[in-house]
């Protein structure tokens, strides 16, 4: 040790047990974590398609008919169906946490985990369907 | 004085991003990648996809749903190489390389939105 140790932000690493690199695979509640975690690269996925739908859109009826040719391949509708479960996966995480991340009291009472939750779903149903109606012509 | 941490700005992004992903994705992703291709549903035609998407509200919404998500994905895929394949090394390159793609996505999406007939 040098007399006068610097000053620094951190504590000092004592000895640290190595985690092993697949410590998420062994226990079920680590595994939904890590399949939480992953959904965001079918959210980047989804950016990616709607990009390239828009630049399809962009050029003209043509290249938006081959796009829709695209779109219709069994490979991508598959790699869609597995999108959209990853994605239903992030959206109940997501409003499922809510609760905890915003705790409510009322006369210093815990409001229940679902009343706070239950709002998100609400919305979500109200924009899913306005979006659907939008889009279908209503 | 410690640097101040750009953190709670990058995780304003990320929840934002999540909010409108949970709300958004899921209607859009079940009627463009499964009920028009499956045909399910019958797609709006050329035209009229065209003048819904030119909308400026359209424009406006297209460009959050495109933009916030990536920083979204960003910010909790940094996390998940570093707590799932503890590449700790690499963090520097990683972070660069998620907020990157986001902000280059994000110009992607101005551009062609702004672009659209």
């Amino acid at each position: 040790m040098k007399p006068t140790p610097a000053y620094t932000l951190y504590h000092p690493k004592w000895y640290r047990r190595p985690v092993s690199t697949y410590w998420w695979s062994r226990q079920r509640s680590h595994f939904k974590f890590i399949l939480r975690e992953l959904s965001s690269i079918f959210v980047a996925y989804f950016v990616v398609l709607t990009l390239l739908y828009l630049r399809a859109l962009g050029r003209g009826p043509e290249s938006y008919t081959a796009f829709e040719e695209w779109l219709s391949r069994p490979l991508v509708i598959a790699l869609n169906g597995v999108s959209l479960l990853f994605v239903l996966l992030h959206t109940i995480t997501w409003f499922n946490l809510t609760p905890r991340a915003l705790p409510v009291r009322v006369r210093g009472k815990r409001v229940a985990d679902w009343l706070i939750a239950a709002p998100n779903y609400v919305a979500w149903l109200a924009i899913s369907a306005g979006i659907a109606w939008l889009v279908l012509g209503g | 004085m410690a640097k101040r941490s750009n953190e709670p700005f990058l995780w304003a992004l990320f929840s934002s991003g999540g909010m409108i992903a949970a709300l958004l994705i899921p209607v859009l992703l079940l009627l463009y990648g499964l009920a028009f291709p499956l045909g399910w549903l019958s797609p709006p035609g050329y035209q009229r996809t065209l003048a819904l998407v030119s909308h400026p509200v359209t424009r406006l919404v297209l460009f959050g749903l495109c933009s916030l998500p990536l920083f979204h994905w960003a910010h909790r895929f940094r996390f998940t190489l570093y707590d799932g394949l503890q590449i700790k090394h690499l963090n520097e390159v990683i972070t660069a390389l998620c907020y990157g793609g986001a902000v280059v996505g994000t110009a992607l999406a101005g551009y062609i939105l702004w672009n659209l007939p």
